[in-house]
């Protein structure tokens, strides 16, 4: 038996050697998401599990968090003011690298986790993103936008923070829910995974996560955009057409 | 039953569409307007984005004057010289309303814009109709209603150049007065998602002097093709005319109109036309609320 053991160890060694660290296997429910007619939101299950160096569970486990972000988009935030009894957009700020879609969840809130210059690397946590804001704007009306933003894409499920939404299971089994709205944005997906300890960050690992128009959807949108005069005239054949035949219809009755 | 809009990216209980399509439809087939002016804003309340429904409103009233057109150019109620010359203008005018459209959405004052174009213009016209059909129910007297038409036919139209003759109209003006009347309604149509039927129809009494018989049909004319163009502009330089949306509006408008048709006939026309300055005078109302509440959104995103 006890030969066994080191016999094991002994051809474990080599292997060993270069994982000093714990390393993650993070997997998605679906890494292709499709919006088709019936389309009101999803579900998308972040899990995967924790490989510690030799199998061995710390006393202290470590810490698990999560990140789903969409593409990056130049935006422009724009502020209603009252300027002469209405309410106009009076002031804008530009920020060159907002999430068009951002949820981050966690094992624990963040801040119990790491230290603010961590989460800042790492871009954990809403008030970390790095919204890149454009030239010339003051950083005290730059936090005031960026704080609009959040606030906006927060309310819309754009935005979402969970504290505690990632569930570890035996030390080494995670998962993490994640609610994805009916208005979320197409495009190039990343699901990252940190597994973090006495606020450090031991392992990331990234699986990517395509949302797209399938079927009709795609068909629809990708007409309009590449052939949007055919689209055009499209659009208004079959409005001519229905009302026509609704005319027909009824004058026979 | 929910369903997702391909370019407006939202989610939306298509039976909702389909019945605030009929609503219009029924209003429309009532008192012969487009009914753009209430889609857009209800789209807007119940989460479309402005522009998608601007754009897509324009494209269902193309569909819901279809049977007006052709009930109307059976009975021989359209001047189609005098439309041609008003189509002609609301092309010119679609093209400059795009350009308007796209220099106001850069500023970022395009919700404003049309907020205050949709107060201003239907406070104006709304309280024009109710003030005549008030005047024709007996409820209230006017001192110069009997002599207002002609005087600003002749101040206003004399001074223009090159005059045609329009037989159907009953008119012997200069073009470029229905010119402009055009070139006005077809840059309404891509920046509001309107017809403009209800102010091509005053100004065509009131302004040019036309004859009544063809007023109607012949501004359906007028709003069949510019809100046709309408579409191809949106089509191709917003990229938002959304085509399961108008789908929607239409199968419940070009429905609704046939029965506001048929109710239209059983009551009184300027009972009629009160009513309706009275729904219009509410969505101005409710408009110009909107300008002076603080709103519910401070902020708002645009990509670039």
């Amino acid at each position: 038996m006890r030969r066994a053991r080191v016999a094991l160890l002994i051809i474990l060694v080599p292997l060993l050697l270069g994982q000093t660290k714990p390393r993650l296997v993070p997997d998605v429910s679906q890494d292709d998401i499709k919006i088709v007619y019936s389309f009101t939101g999803a579900e998308l299950l972040l899990f995967g599990a924790i490989l510690y160096p030799g199998g061995r569970i710390p006393t202290r486990p470590a810490d698990i968090a999560v990140v789903l972000k969409g593409p990056v988009q130049a935006i422009v935030i724009r502020e209603k003011q009252k300027v002469a009894g209405i309410w106009m957009n009076a002031e804008d700020a530009r920020f060159r690298s907002a999430p068009s879609f951002y949820a981050v969840a966690a094992s624990k809130p963040i801040p119990e986790l790491v230290d603010e210059r961590t989460a800042a690397i790492y871009e954990l946590g809403l008030q970390n993103l790095q919204l890149s804001p454009g030239g010339g704007a003051l950083p005290e009306e730059a936090r005031r936008f960026e704080a609009g933003l959040i606030d906006l894409r927060r309310r819309s499920g754009l935005y979402v923070e969970e504290p505690t939404g990632v569930e570890i299971t035996a030390g080494v089994l995670y998962r993490a829910r994640i609610d994805i709205p009916a208005r979320v944005p197409v495009g190039a997906y990343t699901a990252e995974t940190f597994l973090i300890q006495d606020g450090r960050v031991l392992a990331g690992a990234v699986k990517d996560v395509r949302i797209g128009k399938a079927g009709f959807e795609r068909f629809v949108a990708r007409a309009a955009d590449r052939w949007a005069l055919a689209y055009g005239i499209v659009a208004v054949l079959i409005s001519l057409a229905m009302g026509w035949a609704a005319a027909l219809l009824f004058r026979r009755r | 039953m929910d369903l997702y809009l391909p370019i407006a990216g939202v989610s939306v209980n298509a039976l909702y569409i389909v019945a605030l399509g009929g609503l219009v439809g029924i209003l429309s087939g009532m008192f012969g307007v487009g009914g753009g002016f209430l889609t857009t804003p209800l789209l807007i309340f119940y989460g479309i984005p402005p522009t998608v429904a601007v754009a897509s409103a324009a494209t269902q009233i193309t569909g819901a004057s279809v049977s007006g057109v052709l009930a109307h150019t059976e009975r021989k109620g359209v001047d189609f010289k005098m439309g041609a010359v008003l189509v002609a203008g609301g092309l010119i005018g679609t093209l400059a309303g795009a350009w308007i459209f796209r220099a106001l959405q850069e500023t970022g004052q395009i919700d404003t814009v049309i907020g205050l174009l949709y107060v201003v213009m239907l406070t104006s016209i709304g309280g024009l109709m109710a003030h005549e059909a008030a005047t024709s129910l007996g409820y209230i007297k006017s001192r110069k209603a009997a002599n207002r038409r002609a005087h600003r036919h002749n101040r206003f139209l004399i001074m223009l150049p090159m005059r045609w003759r329009f037989y159907g109209s009953g008119l012997f003006i200069s073009p470029i007065a229905p010119l402009m009347l055009g070139f006005v309604a077809g840059m309404l149509t891509v920046l509001l998602g309107i017809g403009g039927g209800f102010i091509v129809v005053p100004a065509m009494i009131y302004l040019l002097g036309m004859t009544t018989r063809v007023v109607v049909g012949t501004s359906l004319i007028m709003i069949l093709f510019v809100t046709a163009a309408t579409t191809l502009v949106h089509a191709l330089t917003t990229k938002s005319v959304d085509i399961v949306l108008a789908g929607l509006l239409l199968l419940g408008s070009v429905v609704g109109a046939q029965y506001g048709t048929r109710f239209a006939q059983t009551v009184r026309p300027d009972l009629l036309r009160l009513a309706l300055a009275g729904i219009v005078l509410l969505v101005a109302l409710r408009m110009a609320l909107g300008l002076g509440w603080r709103p519910e959104e401070i902020f708002s995103v645009q990509a670039l």
